[in-house]
């Protein structure tokens, strides 16, 4: 695939070289690291905001970070459809950009949690369903705010448009006390994506599963082919 | 050196320093003429606050350097694979070769005294520390490991330090996107109010981009780089260097507070800096005693002096005097020298980071640390006095009288077990804290960050990959190890026995070792009953360590663990990194399939003392540490890599606390499910007890294909190694033993994964 992917580096992103390794190394497309004081995204395909703790998420996570040079350029990137990504703190930072509805807010038992979970994937859009993912994703998490939070009104909205891509099931269930057992989301539009889990720990041999590897790949899908 | 130095700036140094405030800086009179003899004259306040915490136990090994001396620092056999890079006490890390033109760098470093007074920052600071100490070395940090000791977990005072320990280190490591991919805690009456927190960082780098800390190069700029530098954490190395008392709560201000955020800037930024071609000079992080420990110990590695002026250093807090900023040991500070006329470079790095990076000095003829502030200097002292001409004592040793009496102990004096016994032994042993499952712990800890954990806490060694930039990778696996009560009961031996197992541990992954760092956690060491615990031990793991040919890294001491009822149970932690050459050989100690055949490696136990079953059965802390000889340990090691190699191993479990049940319950219990076995052990021969739960060292246990198991029978025959078939595992979750005993297997999981989790989230 002849594409490029644009990983934002927040300060205190660190998930960015595994994401870089992910993209460029395992799936084997042109990826680079771009920094938060950048203005421009440059030559970019898609954009990927990977996790970490942006600004130290000392104030709510992603909070700040929205506020980076950088952001103006995603904002408008996704606002001309171009597919973006979050991933664990990008997932909260694009929340906090107003880029996905909802907000993530402290695990309901209160700790950070490391572990595999199992994920229900939805058809959701042409790409993310379950015939083209799989029914089925082991991928493992690494977060202290993962719960993710909707009004019952948003809430409704985001069930009816079929924009929950992945949600928590069985035998692992809902680490974070997540609303509807929520894992992942897009917008409305089907450009922008959301999820806590970190489907970049698992896509090689060495790893537990290589279930993130279909789900990377429906996201790439999504770069030649909007919804 | 001058003979007087002017009146300090901050009027409250002027002061004569009398008996009592050079006590007050825990130095010895003897110690404070040696000072007078090095400067000519008497020392300021200030000089004699540097004096103070670079001759304190923690920053000059003053008590432990003379046993120091039998860990052997290169490898025995100059041809084998794994020569050491940078050898221990050289820098702030040691390195070892992992081929290709890369190698590794770790260590492993205390913070007990924080982390008794306040847990959180204790130990969170403890994990920032020594990412610092490898960073500097010019490696980036991949793997962290801890080795945590605390006191009865039913006592709610521990399980508030438990609890902010194992936060704090979560709260750090993770924010630094660094893996925590293993460690070991223990649960012990003997830590009650004195929790040990050792933490270990390891980095990776090519050989040519070793960085030095030394000050070299006239006229070269010293930089402060990091965070601005506040009271916190003043004297923090004196403080770690005396017993802990009532009254240790309020040095509060000695723990220092640490800012994981900025720890990451400055990773990143100095791993930039020192990517540049020839820019830095020399770099070492400011760590224990800060400012004054990271300036005079990179001035006298260099053979150079060095002067830097205060006025110019970060500060987030007004009216700090000399003395407090020489030493603050606030967190996430480094000193950089570069090459002059390059100071752009340097500063546009940092800006790009936001962080600072202040020119506060320069590289000076000669061998003296120059101190100024507000135009006046006000420290000159020579950096090898502070260095390298500290006191060294041979402490008085003595053998504690309890040993004469545990040695003497006998199974006789217990009844032994029957059935009933039996059955309900295992429960309470699985379910014991510091054997039950930690998974409570690590799954606070990002241990898949990095996305290279291959084999992530729970089974014998942690294991990662390593990418190299060419491609290439290389697999590491590292285990912690350390049984405090073989240590009280038999110094010597318990420290034959932690390098044994951790050596074990590692052949049961499928690595050969590399090289070992360790923590050296004692009480007081003028006290001649601790000074011997020391004496002993620290012997045991250098004479183990000279076998087996695994050179010593470095490390850390930590003394004074004590509280106001006694010290702790000798404790010498010890953390041994290893090699896996194939990918194929990386092994767990997990059933695969449930049709395995299970072998005991090294046959059947003959002694019971110091045991886990005489601790949680019988509340007994007595008896003799297991013989060990090294012959027959070194034969199995080998037996069980030639065999992995061999491809004929599905899991390897090496057998330590708690003996054979519970090596052989733990490797049913799988990440994804739980299997089961049916057990033949012959019971006639022995008491029962000690055939099921004695601890006789030089033993594992494997689980092996049923088509493969003639073969390693085989080989087990050839290469002189007993092996038994004791059983084999089943689909269907139950332990059979002998027709005598069944347990579900569920069960006895419940009981190991519940232990910990029942008390701390209740």
């Amino acid at each position: 695939m002849s594409m490029n992917v644009a990983i934002i580096q927040f300060p205190g992103s660190n998930c960015d070289f595994d994401a870089l390794h992910a993209f460029r190394d395992v799936l084997g497309v042109s990826a680079r690291l771009v920094f938060h004081k950048d203005t421009a995204l440059g030559e970019a395909d898609a954009v990927v905001l990977p996790g970490g703790f942006s600004y130290g998420d000392y104030l709510r996570c992603g909070a700040i970070a929205r506020f980076s040079p950088i952001m103006p350029a995603v904002m408008a990137f996704a606002a001309r459809g171009g597919p973006v990504l979050g991933i664990c703190n990008g997932f909260q930072i694009l929340c906090e950009a107003g880029l996905l509805p909802g907000a993530l807010i402290r695990n309901s038992g209160l700790e950070f949690r490391c572990q595999q979970v199992d994920l229900a994937v939805e058809d959701s859009t042409e790409f993310f369903n379950k015939a083209h993912i799989g029914a089925k994703l082991r991928i493992p998490i690494a977060h202290g705010e993962g719960n993710y939070r909707i009004d019952p009104e948003g809430l409704k909205q985001l069930e009816a448009n079929k924009q929950v891509i992945v949600r928590y099931t069985k035998p692992m269930g809902n680490p974070n006390g997540s609303i509807n057992d929520i894992a992942g989301i897009r917008n409305v539009a089907g450009n922008v994506f959301g999820l806590m889990p970190h489907p970049e720990r698992a896509i090689e041999p060495i790893h537990e599963t290589e279930d993130g590897l279909p789900f990377l790949k429906a996201f790439l899908h999504s770069v030649s082919v909007p919804v | 050196m001058p003979t007087s130095l002017p009146p300090n700036p901050a009027p409250e140094l002027n002061v004569t320093i009398t008996p009592e405030l050079v006590k007050k800086h825990n130095i010895l009179p003897d110690e404070y003429e040696t000072i007078k003899r090095f400067l000519g004259r008497e020392p300021t306040l200030t000089e004699l606050g540097i004096f103070s915490v670079m001759w304190s136990e923690h920053c000059s090994y003053k008590n432990s350097k003379p046993v120091l001396k039998g860990f052997p620092k290169e490898k025995a056999d100059p041809n084998s694979p794994g020569q050491i890079l940078v050898r221990m006490q050289e820098e702030n890390a040691g390195v070892v070769d992992i081929g290709d033109g890369w190698g590794i760098c770790y260590k492993i470093e205390s913070h007990n005294h924080p982390s008794a007074i306040e847990p959180f920052e204790g130990a969170a600071t403890g994990v920032g520390g020594i990412v610092r100490d490898i960073f500097t070395m010019g490696a980036r940090p991949v793997a962290l490991t801890n080795s945590l000791r605390f006191g009865d977990l039913s006592n709610p005072t521990v399980q508030r330090l438990f609890r902010g320990v194992v936060h704090g280190i979560s709260h750090y490591g993770n924010c630094l996107g660094i893996p925590n991919v293993g460690g070991d805690v223990y649960f012990d009456p003997c830590y009650e109010g004195n929790p040990l927190v050792n933490a270990l960082c390891l980095g990776v780098l090519r050989h040519s981009e070793i960085k030095r800390g030394k000050a070299t190069g006239v006229g070269n700029p010293v930089y402060y780089v990091g965070a601005a530098t506040g009271r916190d954490g003043l004297g923090g190395a004196a403080f770690a260097s005396r017993e802990l008392t009532e009254e240790s709560k309020e040095d509060r201000p000695a723990v220092q507070k640490g800012d994981p955020f900025m720890e990451k800037l400055l990773l990143e930024a100095c791993l930039e800096m020192m990517a540049v071609p020839g820019l830095v000079v020399g770099i070492q992080d400011m760590g224990a005693a800060g400012l004054t420990c990271s300036s005079c110990e990179t001035a006298s590695r260099g053979n150079s002096g060095v002067i830097i002026d205060l006025d110019k250093v970060p500060q987030r807090e007004t009216g700090m005097n000399s003395y407090e900023i020489m030493l603050s040991e606030s967190q996430e500070r480094m000193l950089v020298i570069v090459v002059k006329g390059r100071e752009k470079e340097i500063e546009d790095i940092f800006a790009k980071w936001d962080l600072h990076a202040a020119h506060i000095g320069e590289v000076t003829e000669g061998n003296d640390m120059v101190v100024k502030h507000k135009g006046v200097v006000i420290a000159h002292i020579p950096a090898k006095a502070l260095t390298d001409e500290g006191p060294t004592y041979y402490r008085e040793s003595k053998e504690p009288a309890y040993l004469a009496e545990t040695r003497a102990w006998r199974p006789e004096s217990i009844a032994d077990l029957d059935s009933a016994g039996i059955q309900s032994a295992l429960l309470k042993l699985l379910a014991d804290p510091s054997i039950a499952s930690k998974a409570w712990v690590y799954r606070q800890y990002d241990h898949h960050v990095m996305a290279s954990t291959t084999v992530a806490p729970g089974s014998d060694a942690g294991v990662f990959r390593i990418r190299l930039e060419d491609g290439k990778q290389k697999f590491i696996a590292i285990s912690n190890d350390c049984n405090n009560r073989y240590c009280a009961l038999n110094p010597y031996r318990g420290g034959l026995i932690a390098v044994a197992e951790c050596l074990r541990n590692l052949a049961c992954s499928g690595a050969r070792p590399l090289a070992m760092t360790d923590n050296l956690n004692f009480g007081n060491p003028y006290k001649p009953e601790v000074f011997y615990t020391i004496k002993e031990s620290v012997k045991g793991l250098a004479d183990a360590c000279t076998f087996f040919d695994v050179p010593v890294l470095g490390g850390n001491v930590s003394f004074y663990n004590e509280n106001p009822t006694g010290a702790v149970d000798p404790t010498p932690t010890v953390s041994i990194a290893g090699q896996i050459d194939r990918e194929e050989c990386i092994t767990t100690q997990y059933i695969k399939d449930g049709f395995e055949t299970i072998i005991l490696l090294g046959d059947w136990p003959n002694e019971l003392g110091a045991s886990y079953f005489l601790k949680t059965i019988h509340g007994l802390k007595t008896g003799d540490t297991p013989e060990i000889d090294l012959n027959r340990e070194r034969a199995l090691h080998d037996f069980i890599r030639s065999q992995i190699d061999a491809g004929r191993v599905a899991a390897a479990h090496d057998l330590s606390e708690g003996g054979l049940l519970v090596a052989l319950a733990e490797m049913l219990f799988s990440p994804d499910r739980t299997f089961g076995a049916v057990l033949t052990i012959p019971m006639d021969a022995q008491r029962h007890d000690v055939r099921l739960f004695g601890e006789s060292q030089s033993r594992a246990l494997f689980a092996v294909p049923p088509a493969k198991t003639a073969a390693v029978l085989d080989a087990a025959k050839k290469a002189g190694v007993s092996a038994i078939i004791i059983g084999r595992a089943t689909i269907q979750p139950e332990l059979k033993l002998n027709g005598t005993n069944t347990w579900s297997a569920e069960s006895l999981r419940k009981a190991w994964s519940e232990a910990i989790p029942s008390v701390m989230e209740r």
